[in-house]
């Protein structure tokens, strides 16, 4: 290597006079001003902006300056280099807005026109509301149990205190199961849920708290009001110390959960062979809250106007349950309940023909496509 | 039971202000359950009274004869002048006393009375009949009064209680003793605490044992038995409009006076009584139950075959009664009986059950039978009865009477600690409370520190336990009284994984487009032939039902497609041809080897586990299962562009659907099985670590079951059992989510003829080790270019490391492996 040139003139590299460098920068800033596309704008910066373009060319001399002069002709390229690449960044932010602008107006829809390409489903509402019952129960700390459909006489009738030949028996309206050889077999579909309390009590440890949402049978003739297949939701506690103040108390809490805070429940005197006490329940109509009653002028068509509903059965195990079921009836006791499903549906959500829960159109449950 | 709340006012002081209504509000508040109050002859207003026949002119010269009366109505007309009615009725003469509704009347409907011109007369009126004011069915003409009844212008709507209130009661099986004015009177003054008049408690004259012979054969059928008679009675003796009056509120038709007072007394004192001709019985009544062969011929005409566990009152003759049930033709009261021989009985509910279903015979008699009537009352009803008799048709009753009775069958005491009905209710009820409670129904109460010894009364066979002690405390302590107090549950575990899942799996299947049917579970042979099911197949051994709704259903099905099915074409012939339905429920499928028939194990006891395992194994398999059906566009076509049949496929993917719920891969191989179409069926197998398990099918239907239910084209179905999917749910665990990147490499392998794509891509899959990250089929090509029966199936390999980039040469070593995999096990052959 040689030792450094003291004696250059700056004037001496043409590239660097301060005219050349000015005009170099306003000959860029003019050619980036009048790019009219993006893909002129390429070619402009290439041309100005590039690694051959006269400023990045004019930028490789200043080593060849003395070093009193480096400093002064780095500052006026680098600033025009900066110059012209700030203009390239704004000349290109520029043109790609207006090319989005016109592109995207192109592409622009009627996001109004409608998409029903996928195919919809949806649960039974008779599903969805026995899974909500039960839940409210489930968060009280019960359980839920099971038991067929098809069963033994002896849970669904004898193990409950439906005596033979006693009428309660045959209130029922029993569906029979014939033995293969045309005899009885003993089997019948439950006609309500209650074997299932039989059930719990053999399967379980004591104390239980269970409910038992189910499909049961009787044989009536399919209407408005009936169907020979429906649903309840049993409940069955068993335990020390069990009272039919804490039946209303459980049952009072369900329905202020599912129908509403401050609703209250009315016990009336009724008859099961597998409670005694026993009792129909009622709850407080939750539309009208009673407001119906006596008002021809506003009636309340949830309750008749008669400011109550009827949900359902309950009371306090029949001890000849327990012992059915081998629980010392000197210790515990317990209470029992029954609520249909479909008849929740039905004032709970205006149903007001049992058919349209039964005949699988899709457009009776597409209506309850949500959280019910 | 109808209570007309006039009758019921003659056994109990209601409170000043108690309506019908409130009556009602209160009998349900204690437990009768009072459906409905009927206030019968609310739209009747006006003058209507009783009026004396002065004078009858025939009218002639009209269509049919009528009649111009001049009748006198009293004072009630307000001018004590005779009053001008036309009539076209004939069944009276002068000076009979009829109904007279003057002008100003309003009859039922709205039926205005006024003074008019008729048959060329002033008609100031009208003469009624009894159904004209609604008081009873009869078209024989108006009502004529008894002689002497009332004087004319008297009101008429005490007389007929034209104007009345009446309850109608569903009386619960454990209240026989509602189902009698005298059991809800006494309820009534229970719960008003005001006196009760018992309509039984009336003096037994006569000589007992003096009576018709009777002897009972066994006290187990029949507990009481008394007879009593009358001689002397008018057959043509009218039943009086009072007695006719209540027995039409009470919905009991009138037939005649001897028949009327049996079951005016029923209905008074709810013991049911039966009446003979006494002239047509011969010999000694035998009480006894029927001997096999033995037939009788009712009074409905019909001859009925006894059977042996029937109970029947004999005479010489044989039997003359189904007792308690109905009564035989032979020995009935007729137009010309003036000897009337009255049964009142206490015979054993449960027999009287029985043959009531037996000889599907419901009456009133045998509805109060079977709940249990009075133990003790049948003398006081039968000796009631032939009063009203001899008052009423001029009968004189028989001093001597007969009474067969069982003195063991007295009501049994119940021992029950004092505090009990407090502790059922959560409620202390003090001591006094509950002794006063128990014998304000009757009861008598002996306190023995603190416990009670309490004898129910004869009229309450169904208390029996100390809990029936506690209702009866409580009710009319009032159950409104009883507090809401919140349980305390231990600490519940929440739903089981299988009850989580089946709501997984409801949701997943709605999620893709299904929606759910509850189809019933009844099935016939017609929708198994339609299925096309061989005649061996297992599907066709469903359990029967003995009586079934519908004859062509009588069978419980062994698979949810039918009921799906027949939805599907419901929803289709609805007009929704895209229909894609879903069900979860059970099948019952009998198992070989059950019993004849399940055992009924004692219930004074738990059941041992032998009995237990008896009952288990009487019950038919009841697997829970999930089917889905669909038909017509899976997706529709619109400005999108075309839309996608359903297939097949579809069918196969919504069982990947629920088996995906659970976490579970289900193993997919070509199958034939009915319904499905032979090709285009798959059996679908759950791959666990005991091999895999074939949990159910998939696919399209065969042509010619979508024929038989009617279906549209190429629809198609799955079903599968969902228990050993819930059995092999398993919690999902966390995968190693790679940050390196993909390699994707495209191989298009050819296969022959009957080669299955998941075969290649299990061996793909083997063969690609543990790089391999997912294989996805994205075309299938079938053609010249591949050859005759050949397929081109092109797959996408994804590979990815954990740690590292990888490298070119393992990417494809690992493909190459993949499809080295591929050719050996299935004999696919890279295309080039």
């Amino acid at each position: 290597m040689s030792a450094p040139n003291n004696s250059y003139d700056p004037v001496e590299v043409t590239a660097l006079h301060p005219d050349e460098v000015a005009r170099m920068r306003d000959e860029a800033l003019a050619a980036i001003a009048a790019a009219a596309s993006l893909d002129e704008l390429k070619e402009v910066r290439l041309a100005h902006a590039g690694d051959r373009s006269p400023l990045a060319l004019a930028n490789r001399e200043i080593g060849a300056l003395p070093p009193a002069a480096k400093a002064d002709a780095g500052k006026r390229v680098g600033g025009a280099r900066r110059e012209v690449g700030e203009a390239v960044k704004a000349r290109q932010a520029a043109l790609e807005e207006e090319r989005d602008a016109r592109v995207l107006v192109e592409e622009a829809v009627d996001v109004t026109l409608p998409w029903d390409r996928a195919p919809r489903g949806a649960r039974h509402p008779l599903t969805t509301i026995a899974e909500r019952m039960t839940d409210i129960f489930v968060g009280m700390g019960f359980e839920v149990a099971e038991g067929p459909e098809v069963e033994a006489e002896w849970f669904n009738f004898d193990a409950l205190n439906f005596l033979p030949d006693h009428p309660a028996r045959t209130m029922q309206d029993t569906f029979f199961v014939e033995a293969p050889s045309g005899g009885e077999s003993g089997l019948v579909l439950r006609t309500h849920t209650s074997p299932v309390q039989v059930r719990a009590l053999l399967d379980r440890d004591l104390p239980v708290y269970v409910v038992a949402p189910g499909r049961t049978f009787r044989t009536d003739e399919l209407d408005a009001t009936h169907s020979p297949v429906f649903h309840q939701l049993e409940g069955l506690v068993v335990d020390e110390g069990i009272t039919l103040a804490h039946l209303r108390g459980a049952i009072t809490a369900f329905v202020q959960g599912m129908f509403g805070s401050g609703l209250r429940t009315r016990f009336r005197p009724s008859y099961f062979p597998f409670t005694e006490p026993s009792a129909e329940v009622d709850m407080e109509c939750f539309v009208c809250r009673g407001a119906s009653v006596g008002r021809p002028e506003a009636p309340c068509r949830t309750c008749s106007s008669e400011g109550w509903i009827e949900i359902g059965g309950c009371g306090v195990v029949n001890p000849r349950v327990l012992t059915a079921a081998g629980v010392d009836t000197d210790r515990y006791s317990g209470w029992a309940f029954g609520l249909g499903v479909e008849r929740t549906l039905m004032f709970a959500r205006g149903v007001k023909d049992m058919r349209d829960m039964v005949e699988g159109d899709v457009r009776f449950a597409s209506a309850f496509e949500r959280e019910i | 039971m109808r209570v007309p709340v006039s009758w019921l006012r003659e056994y109990v002081d209601l409170p000043d202000g108690v309506t019908a209504r409130r009556l009602a509000a209160d009998l349900i508040a204690v437990g009768l359950e009072v459906e409905t109050v009927d206030e019968l002859g609310a739209d009747i207003s006006g003058p209507i009274v009783v009026g004396r026949v002065a004078a009858i002119e025939e009218l002639t010269g009209f269509k049919k004869p009528i009649r111009y009366c001049t009748v006198d109505v009293g004072t009630a007309n307000g001018t004590g002048a005779p009053q001008g009615i036309i009539c076209g009725a004939r069944n009276f003469t002068e000076g009979d006393l009829v109904v007279v509704s003057l002008p100003g009347a309003v009859l039922a409907g709205g039926f205005a009375i006024g003074e008019r011109k008729t048959y060329g007369r002033m008609s100031a009126g009208m003469i009624c009949s009894a159904t004209e004011l609604g008081v009873w069915e009869d078209h024989e003409g108006i009502i004529v009064l008894p002689p002497g009844s009332a004087e004319p212008g008297t009101d008429a709507y005490g007389l007929l209680g034209l104007r009345e209130d009446v309850l109608d009661i569903a009386v619960t099986p454990d209240r026989g003793y509602a189902l009698s004015m005298r059991g809800v009177a006494r309820e009534a003054a229970a719960v008003y605490g005001t006196a009760f008049r018992d309509p039984a408690d009336i003096e037994v004259d006569g000589r007992p044992g003096a009576g018709p012979a009777a002897s009972v054969a066994d006290p187990g059928l029949c507990s009481r038995y008394v007879l009593r008679a009358v001689s002397g009675f008018d057959p043509a003796a009218p039943t009086p409009p009072w007695m006719r009056r209540r027995l039409a509120l009470c919905g009991v038709r009138s037939v005649s006076l001897a028949v009327d007072v049996t079951n005016y007394v029923m209905l008074e004192t709810g013991q049911p009584l039966h009446g003979w001709d006494r002239a047509k019985v011969s010999g000694p009544i035998v009480v006894r139950a029927a001997a096999e062969g033995e037939r009788l011929e009712t009074l409905d005409h019909v001859t009925r075959a006894l059977d042996p566990d029937d109970i029947v009152i004999t005479d010489a003759t044989g039997p003359i009664n189904i007792a308690g049930v109905m009564g035989g033709l032979e020995t009935e009261i007729g137009p010309d009986t003036t000897e009337v021989l009255i049964e009142a009985a206490h015979f054993a509910p449960t027999h009287l059950a029985r043959t009531s279903r037996r000889h599907q015979l419901s009456s009133e008699a045998s509805r109060r039978f079977e709940r249990g009537v009075d133990s003790a009352i049948q003398p006081a009803a039968a000796t009631r009865a032939v009063r009203l008799l001899a008052q009423l048709g001029g009968a004189e009753v028989d001093p001597g009477y007969t009474e067969v009775a069982d003195a063991g069958a007295a009501p049994a005491a119940i021992t029950m600690a004092a505090a009990h009905p407090g502790a059922v209710a959560g409620v202390p009820y003090g001591r006094d409370t509950v002794t006063a409670r128990l014998r304000q129904i009757g009861c008598a109460v002996t306190e023995d520190g603190d416990t009670l010894r309490v004898v129910p009364p004869t009229w309450r066979p169904d208390l029996t336990d100390p809990n029936d002690l506690a209702e009866e405390v409580i009710r009319y302590e009032g159950y409104e009284n009883i507090p809401a107090v919140p349980p305390r549950a231990p600490a519940g575990r929440g739903l089981t994984a299988g009850q989580r899942l089946r709501r997984a799996v409801g949701r997943a299947l709605a999620g893709a487009g299904y929606t759910e049917a509850l189809t019933y579970p009844f099935t016939g042979p017609r929708d198994l032939d339609g299925l096309h099911l061989p005649a061996d197949d297992a599907r066709r051994g469903a359990l029967r039902l003995a009586n079934p709704l519908n004859d062509d259903e009588p069978l419980l099905r062994t698979t949810l497609l039918p009921g799906l099915l027949k939805a599907l074409v419901r929803n289709v012939g609805r007009g929704n041809a895209d229909a894609a339905l879903f069900e979860i429920g059970l099948v019952f499928l009998p198992r070989p080897g059950a019993p004849e028939r399940a055992p009924l194990p004692p219930v004074d006891r738990g059941p041992t586990e032998e009995e237990l395992a008896a009952l288990r194994a009487a019950l038919p398999d009841q697997p829970r299962r999930v089917g889905a059906v669909l038909a017509g566009a899976r997706e529709r076509s619109g400005w999108w562009g075309s839309g996608r049949a359903a297939t097949w496929a579809d069918a196969i993917e919504a069982a990947r659907v629920v088996a995906r719920a659970a976490g579970a891969e289900l193993v997919v191989r070509a199958d034939r099985r009915e319904p499905w179409h032979p090709g285009r069926c798959a059996a679908l197998y759950l791959a666990g670590d005991g091999g895999e398990r074939l949990v159910g099918h998939a696919g399209e239907l065969h042509p010619r079951v979508v024929q038989a239910y009617g279906l549209p084209a190429r629809t198609a179905a799955m079903e599968l059992d969902l228990d050993p999917i819930e059995a092999a749910l398993a919690p999902a665990t966390a995968p190693d989510v790679s940050t390196y990147p993909v390699a994707v490499q495209d191989v298009a392998l050819v296969v022959g003829p009957g080669t299955a794509a998941s075969d290649v891509e299990g061996a793909l899959r083997a063969g690609a080790g543990d790089l391999l990250e997912d294989v996805r089929l994205f075309d299938v090509y079938s053609g010249e270019q591949v050859g005759e029966g050949r397929r081109s199936l092109a797959y996408s390999l994804r590979f990815r490391a954990p740690d590292r980039t990888l490298t070119a040469e393992e990417i494809t070593a690992a493909r190459d492996a993949a499809v080295a995999a591929a050719a050996e096990r299935t004999g696919a052959v890279l295309r080039g």
